[in-house]
């Protein structure tokens, strides 16, 4: 279709120009709402005049360096509440251990934690383990059974702080942007939460792999999910090894696949099958390093990245025509996201997503082209292609403008930002997330959610929508009080778009 | 059923939406018989066919699978076994209703999920631009039911999108807008918006749920998602309010690492689900087809983490309909490397569309050469005495 369009522009002149919606300007009385619209979760009251105060130009500018940007103190007083999302791992594991973790410390294996009311719970939880797995008929204390009934499950607890500190951050941070792109480039490069041992590693993966580098260079972002150990947990790679030799087992592909169609190139960036095994090949020995002290399945919810040389296939391997030589180690593995980052493909594939979730689901092909070459020309540049694209007459187009259909998450947040209601029970909010289609941190399936708006049209999630519009303005929403009535209609057909 | 729909006809006119709907009104004048419902149950994440139908007789099976073969398949006729996990589908094997078809898939050779899954949803494989799903494309297109079209779950799969209004429910119960006035505000003010069709598509469907009888199930389902998904669509198939086609779907196939209990768990819920749908249909199974897919096989040989990568060609399982069950369908090319699709996966006999294609025309009645463009089916008989039929019986080494 933008191909036509380019087509009719060549022929025809610019007096045709004005029927592509890309090319009207936006009006200047609606900049502000679409600028709060996409670089946002949704203008909270006040928002609009305060960007019409500040400068709208200068408004972005300080959202593309949220570090000039000082944190709004209700977030960190909600976020102070939270006890797990500051901790390592390995800190994790020990403090609210998983069943495989209570299992290691009824057989002795790891110590009890230091910190006196984690150690009560846990002690109780390694008694109640005892006592089932081996008729054992040690008596739990009353500290013990009161900590038990007062706190939920280790695990729970874990999964439950990381979904709590999303939403609080989406409705409550000044530094929305840096939000919006924390989600945009979690479900790109998307582990899930309940498989195994990254219930324990997720909190550690958004935090020091996807945070620190949404506007950042692309290249650091890559490595950081690469070596993480839970992208290498989720998609496998810690248990792809040189085929048969001693302990190892031979190559698992799922990761080198991934990091090609998912993560990089795009599906159609031009790469075979071949060379997803020559891939599969450069990351073998790219595993997790058990928490200290434990063996077996119980230490990888404390792991580490760990390059195991035991395991690499150091023979010669040819990726996408580049042929990298034997006895490469664990440069193999970097060589291969060298090529990656720099293989036409991505500098494509990536700005066409970012396109997509910022400018319209269907983007103008200029548009793309002009970030991709942006991409190329700074070496993955983040910031350099987020600015570029906000400064595109495409973004402040009329095609632009209102075209995107909100995703549940997009849509509950907004809601909550523009009545300023209060947040008290999270939980209760991601709940609903769940039954509109899109429960957090619990995509299942690589591909992560849909960027496409089209995507969450359907009569069950128009259904949900509205409920939860009426059951807002009624403070009858679950986990959320609201003080006053929202600045704008939220049973508008509008407010489902951004 | 004619009673029930006069009950809905009048409910219809006490909401005043004015003029009863053409195919109520053929209903309620006996002109139309039961419908005729086609089911189709999504296996994301690409189910291990050969874990799932055990090729027990192929001589290459247990070398390719040191650590995963299954030893103690349940025999379905000397070649091929079914995981134990299965078992619940074992009674409709032995009924003669249970339909297995093997080695099928998709002539586009992708290993890519998302791109196998639209593949095999928008029943076009190669091609991306297709924008509607062939199951829309198979709903005949007179006046119908406005939940002729029904997927179970928060999202409206690519299969069931197109031109035809197709409705996307968690369940009956939770379909509506709880508040009256809300709803009617809802309705008008979303009427002129850029969402007017799929409002308007959602709000009689809602009038309609709105008077279902309430379930009446005997049969207790497997608390699990599909299990609960195809109890839904039993009861709004034997509520007869115009159910043409039906979609579940269920997840979690994509099995890398150590597979084999996490495939009993599945196997287990996946039978357990279709079992109790099974019982619970009853002689309603004579209009009601079954057909089950994924998008793509595994690796024929396991990985070095006792699990499977992406392949290619699959199993899928049908019932009901007047379906020839208790054999297996399809062409076995074997497990010889020579005969593996790349040297490593399973090959493809049977093209999907050629398995659909008969559930599109003979039980739906509709034409397949519309639903699957360009596609001509190989002689494929699902329908009746499949069994007498050389060219269709499973071809062993």
């Amino acid at each position: 279709m933008s191909r036509r369009i380019t087509i009719s522009l060549a022929f025809l002149g610019c007096a045709f120009a004005a029927s592509d919606p890309f090319s009207k300007k936006l009006s200047h009385n609606l900049q502000i709402a679409h600028a709060l619209n996409r670089l946002s979760f949704g203008a909270r009251p006040g928002d609009a005049e305060a960007v019409k105060k500040l400068g709208l130009k200068k408004w972005i500018h300080r959202q593309l360096h949220p570090g000039t940007l000082a944190e709004n103190p209700q977030l960190e007083e909600k976020l102070a509440s939270l006890k797990t999302i500051n901790l390592s791992a390995s800190e994790m594991a020990a403090a609210y251990p998983p069943p495989q973790v209570i299992k290691a410390m009824a057989e002795g294996k790891l110590a009890l934690p230091d910190e006196p009311d984690q150690r009560e719970h846990v002690a109780a939880l390694v008694t109640l383990y005892k006592r089932r797995q081996n008729g054992s008929n040690e008596k739990l204390t009353p500290a013990q059974r009161k900590s038990l009934l007062l706190n939920p499950p280790p695990g729970q607890t874990v999964a439950g702080e990381l979904v709590e500190a999303k939403l609080y951050r989406a409705t409550y941070s000044e530094r929305q942007l840096q939000e919006v792109l924390a989600d945009f480039w979690f479900n790109h490069f998307n582990v899930y939460v309940d498989k195994g041992a990254d219930r324990y590693l997720t909190t550690s993966y958004e935090r020091d792999a996807i945070r620190p580098h949404v506007l950042g260079k692309f290249r650091d972002l890559l490595h950081a999910t690469a070596t993480h150990p839970a992208m290498l947990f989720y998609l496998d790679n810690w248990q792809s090894t040189i085929v048969a030799k001693g302990k190892a087992k031979g190559l698992n592909e799922n990761y080198a696949r991934e990091l090609m169609e998912l993560h990089t190139l795009g599906v159609d960036g031009g790469y075979t099958q071949q060379d997803v095994v020559e891939v599969a090949r450069c990351f073998t020995g790219w595993t997790i390093r058990p928490a200290s002290g434990t063996r077996g399945r119980a230490g990888l919810y404390g792991g580490e990245f760990f390059y195991n040389p035991r395991l690499h296939d150091n023979g010669e391997k040819t990726v996408l025509g580049v042929r990298i030589p034997a006895g490469g180690g664990q440069k193999d593995g970097e060589q291969v996201l060298d090529i990656l980052v720099h293989h036409p493909s991505t500098a494509s594939f990536l700005a066409r997503k970012l396109a997509t979730r910022f400018v319209a689901d269907d983007p103008p092909a200029a548009l793309v082209e002009r970030m991709a070459s942006k991409f190329r020309g700074t070496d993955g540049d983040l910031t350099k292609v987020m600015a570029l694209m906000f400064e595109s007459k495409e973004f402040w187009s009329e095609g632009a403008y209102q075209s995107k259909m909100k995703s549940p998450l997009e849509l509950v947040v907004s809601a909550v930002r523009a009545t300023g209601a209060d947040l008290e029970r999270p939980l209760a909010l991601a709940n609903l997330l769940k039954t509109m289609g899109q429960p957090l941190y619990r995509k299942q399936e690589p591909t992560g959610y849909s960027n496409n708006g089209e995507d969450w049209t359907n009569s069950a999630s128009l259904l949900a929508r509205m409920n939860f519009a009426v059951a807002l303005e009624e403070n009858k929403a679950p986990g959320v009080r609201t003080a006053k009535s929202a600045a704008v209609n939220l049973r508008a057909p509008e407010f489902q778009k951004r | 059923m004619n009673r029930r729909i006069f009950v809905k006809t009048s409910g219809l006119a006490l909401f005043g939406t004015g003029a009863i709907p053409g195919w109520l009104a053929r209903a309620a004048e006996g002109q139309k018989t039961r419908k005729k419902v086609l089911v189709t149950i999504f296996q994301r994440g690409a189910m291990d066919g050969l874990h799932a139908v055990v090729p027990y007789g192929d001589p290459r099976y247990k070398p390719l699978r040191p650590t995963l073969a299954i030893t103690d398949s349940l025999n379905l006729d000397g070649f091929f076994g079914l995981h134990p996990a299965l078992a619940p589908l074992k009674p409709i094997w032995d009924a003669k209703q249970l339909a297995i078809i093997e080695a099928v898939g998709s002539p586009d050779p992708t290993r890519s999920h998302f791109d196998a899954q639209d593949y095999m949803e928008s029943g076009t494989p190669g091609l991306k631009a297709t924008r509607d799903g062939w199951l829309n494309r198979a709903l005949p297109s007179d006046a119908a039911s406005p939940v002729r079209a029904v997927a179970v779950g928060p999202d409206l799969p690519r299969m069931l999108r197109g031109k035809q209004p197709a409705v996307a429910l968690n369940s009956v119960r939770e379909f509506q807008v709880r508040d009256a006035m809300a709803a009617r505000e809802f309705e008008s003010s979303f009427a002129s918006s850029s969402m007017a069709d799929l409002s308007r598509e959602t709000f009689e469907a809602v009038r309609i749920l709105k008077s279902l009888p309430a379930a009446d199930s005997k049969v207790t389902y497997p608390a699990s998602r599909l299990g609960q998904s195809l109890k839904e669509i039993a009861r709004l198939i034997k509520a007869d309010v115009g159910l043409e086609v039906a979609f579940a779907d269920m997840g979690g196939w994509d099995t890398h690492v150590n597979e084999a209990p996490r495939l009993a768990q599945l196997l287990g819920e996946f039978g357990g689900a279709l079992a109790a749908f099974w019982q619970d249909l009853g002689d309603r199974l004579d209009d009601v087809a079954v057909v089950t897919m994924s998008e793509f096989g595994r690796t024929a040989k396991e990985n070095g983490s006792r699990g499977t990568d992406h392949g290619h060609a699959n199993v899928m399982f049908a019932f009901g309909g007047g379906i020839q069950g208790g054999c297996i369908h399809g062409k076995w090319p074997g497990l010889a490397p020579e005969n593996l699709h790349e040297r490593r996966d399973l090959a493809v006999t049977t093209d999907f569309r050629t398995v659909l294609s008969p559930l599109v025309s003979s039980h739906l009645g509709n034409h397949a050469a519309n639903v699957f463009p360009g596609f001509t089916p190989e002689p494929f008989t699902l329908f009746g005495a499949a069994a007498s039929q050389p060219t269709n019986g499973a071809r062993r080494e």
